[in-house]
């Protein structure tokens, strides 16, 4: 039986009442407006939603990644977007408090923890799954790193304040690309934001293009070792990134099962309320039945990840449901709903709209797959 | 400064129109309904906090309830609370304002030392307003209600409270029993923090044997004010369908509201 320590119950409620209050007015605004209250973000600082899972000794709340789902799942309910971009935040901060030297996680962590934007810079425009194709150079030049080329897809782009960014360095001793990770703060001189995506959905945090201009770095800001990149990168988006993911997609399908409750007691058809209809029950019980099911997997794999055990599996597996999950939960939702389905008075078509672009953040269904077979195959 | 705040865990307001009465026993049936604390009670936690922010020292939760209140009052510690006292006993069960009050205030003077006492101005279950005066008077101490600002200059304390058609000003010396009431402030927000360092703050449990009360005096049997039956309004609707032609219809609703007194 998958329980929450009271700690966590009273955590969820505390969030909670931040969101309701704060989040849940401003959702429909800032999909509509396709913008991120950026200032919101000082405030999530402030109660610790930043660092949630950062130790106390960098400015974070010392918590774990079962807390982070939980805050995570609780701003996803209302907005998916605004989840999706403290995912974003989340990888940036992981990467660092993962492989960043005692000096790095001093200088940065508080930071990220006290309202600075973090981010994961990986994809290219040549494709994001390919990992080894990225084409961005970073160059030792004269005991400094100089960086050029184009990230796209970035999430938290245009308000980026402390970058993780993966960089071809080399070849290695098989003449394989070298894969070097950097942390780069938002106003480095040639660091900038390019173009910002319209998206169908996550709304709500910036998607966009970082160019990297002759950046100059100091070999400090070097995270890992040269060559680590890969680790860096593919670690943080499969340890942090799916499982946020999920989390964020969780409240999606909470929010799917909430809205189809309070409509199918509210909504009067043939004079009784839409819930008396058998097969409305039956959608009823599938979006309970869908939520049950993705919840015990994002928290049984938050839980493993709390508890040092391997997860990369279990975390693609949360990932692959729950996101597909929430795609079916909306649009089963929106059936239920008619008409009201699909005007926008009414958050369910947002959801959609916030599920399926939840597809290809971190790897889409398809990569899962690959990840899950692989796990089992391997065997 | 040492200030103790009053808090009373009540169901959820958001819950209210599931609770129904016991046909038999003529008490509320909670079942299901989530508890939450007082929510007026938390703007004294604020004010609480805020004093303690301007002067320094220490803010006391203190709760008469049963003792799944626990959870209630390490949200408050969780807000920022320094300690907490829970009064449980069965001997309380079925407390009245005044019973309430008497226990209140052995927790408040076994504890002692308190310079302000606070509270919310009333609950939302029951909603009498009474506990802050009760307690003032049983604690020989001066006491307000409904108080919407509250601001400390020295050792003594500037208020306003809400009147029917506006305010009153007053200014008193500590020691006091406030009630606030929801106007005095916004409640901040509890961080995840406060979260942790909750369930290392202290935290005690006194029944009626370490508060050396007399069963007599709490309870049922302490209570001078008992509810006597309790019935839900009826709101149900009678529907009728009338055929014809149009005048033949409107005539039957003029004779049918004639009939219902509605129209003379």
């Amino acid at each position: 039986m998958l329980r929450h320590s009271e700690n966590q119950v009273l955590l969820r409620k505390v969030v909670r009442d931040f969101v309701e209050q704060e989040i849940a007015p401003m959702a429909h605004k800032i999909d509509e407006e396709d913008t991120c209250p950026v200032e919101l973000f000082q405030k999530t600082a402030q109660l610790g939603f930043n660092g949630v899972f950062v130790p106390a000794e960098y400015g974070g709340a010392g918590l774990g990644y079962t807390e982070m789902a939980i805050v995570l799942e609780e701003i996803g309910r209302h907005s998916a977007g605004l989840a999706v971009g403290l995912v974003a935040h989340y990888m940036g901060v992981y990467a660092i408090m993962t492989w960043g030297s005692d000096e790095q996680k001093q200088k940065y962590l508080p930071l990220l923890c006290s309202g600075s934007f973090g981010g994961l810079s990986i994809t290219e425009p040549g494709g994001g799954s390919d990992f080894a194709g990225q084409k961005t150079i970073g160059q030792p030049v004269g005991g400094e790193w100089i960086l050029n080329g184009r990230k796209c897809f970035i999430t938290n782009s245009h308000c980026m304040g402390v970058n993780v960014l993966t960089a071809r360095t080399g070849e290695d001793d098989k003449g394989r690309p070298q894969i070097s990770a950097f942390i780069i703060e938002g106003d480095t001189p040639g660091h900038k934001p390019g173009r910002k995506e319209k998206k169908a959905g996550l709304r709500g945090s910036y998607t966009g293009e970082i160019i990297l201009d002759n950046v100059r770095l100091p070999q400090e800001n070097l995270l890992g070792k040269p060559g680590d990149g890969a680790k860096i990168g593919l670690g943080t988006l499969g340890e942090m990134g799916r499982g946020g993911t999920a989390a964020a997609a969780l409240g999606i399908v909470r929010g799917c099962l909430e809205e189809s409750v309070k409509y199918a007691k509210e909504r009067i058809i043939y004079g009784k309320p839409l819930a008396k209809l058998t097969n409305i029950q039956f959608l009823i019980a599938q979006n309970r039945t869908d939520y049950e099911a993705a919840r015990l997997l994002t928290y049984n794999a938050a839980g493993m990840k709390d508890a040092g055990k391997p997860c990369a599996s279990e975390l693609s597996i949360a990932k692959y449901f729950v996101v597909e999950t929430a795609v079916k939960a909306a649009k089963r939702t929106m059936d239920l709903m008619g008409g009201y389905g699909v005007i926008s008075d009414y958050p369910v078509n947002r959801y959609l709209r916030d599920a399926v672009a939840a597809i290809p953040a971190c790897g889409t269904s398809h990569i899962m797959q690959v990840i899950i077979a692989g796990g089992e195959l391997r065997k | 400064m040492k200030i103790a705040v009053c808090i009373k865990p009540v169901p959820d307001p958001n819950h209210y129109n599931k609770i129904t009465v016991n046909p038999e026993t003529k008490l509320l049936e909670r079942k299901g309904i989530p508890m939450v604390i007082n929510p007026v009670d938390k703007n004294a936690i604020e004010a609480a906090l805020q004093l303690k922010e301007q002067a320094g020292g220490k803010v006391v939760l203190v709760s008469m309830a049963p003792p799944d209140a626990r959870e209630k009052l390490t949200e408050g510690l969780a807000m920022g609370a320094d300690e907490a006292f829970l009064l449980s006993d069965r001997a309380f069960a079925g407390s009245d304002t005044l019973a309430t009050a008497r226990v209140l205030a052995a927790g408040l003077k076994k504890i002692g030392g308190f310079d302000l006492i606070l509270a919310g101005a009333e609950s939302a279950d029951s909603g009498t307003s009474h506990i802050p005066s009760q307690l003032g008077e049983l604690m020989g101490l001066p006491h307000l209600n409904h108080l919407i600002e509250l601001n400390l200059e020295a050792a003594s304390l500037k208020m306003k409270t809400k009147i029917e058609y506006g305010y009153a000003e007053y200014e008193g010396n500590l020691p006091m029993v406030l009630g606030v009431a929801k106007e005095i402030n916004k409640p901040r927000y509890t961080t995840l923090m406060g979260v942790v360092a909750a369930r290392n703050k202290p935290f005690t449990i006194w029944g009626l044997d370490e508060l050396e009360l007399d069963p007599a005096s709490t309870g049922l049997a302490g209570s001078p004010t008992q509810p006597g039956e309790l019935h839900l309004p009826r709101h149900g609707r009678k529907a009728e369908l009338l055929e014809g032609e149009p005048g033949d219809i409107a005539g039957k609703i003029v004779a049918i509201l004639r009939a219902a007194g509605v129209l003379v």
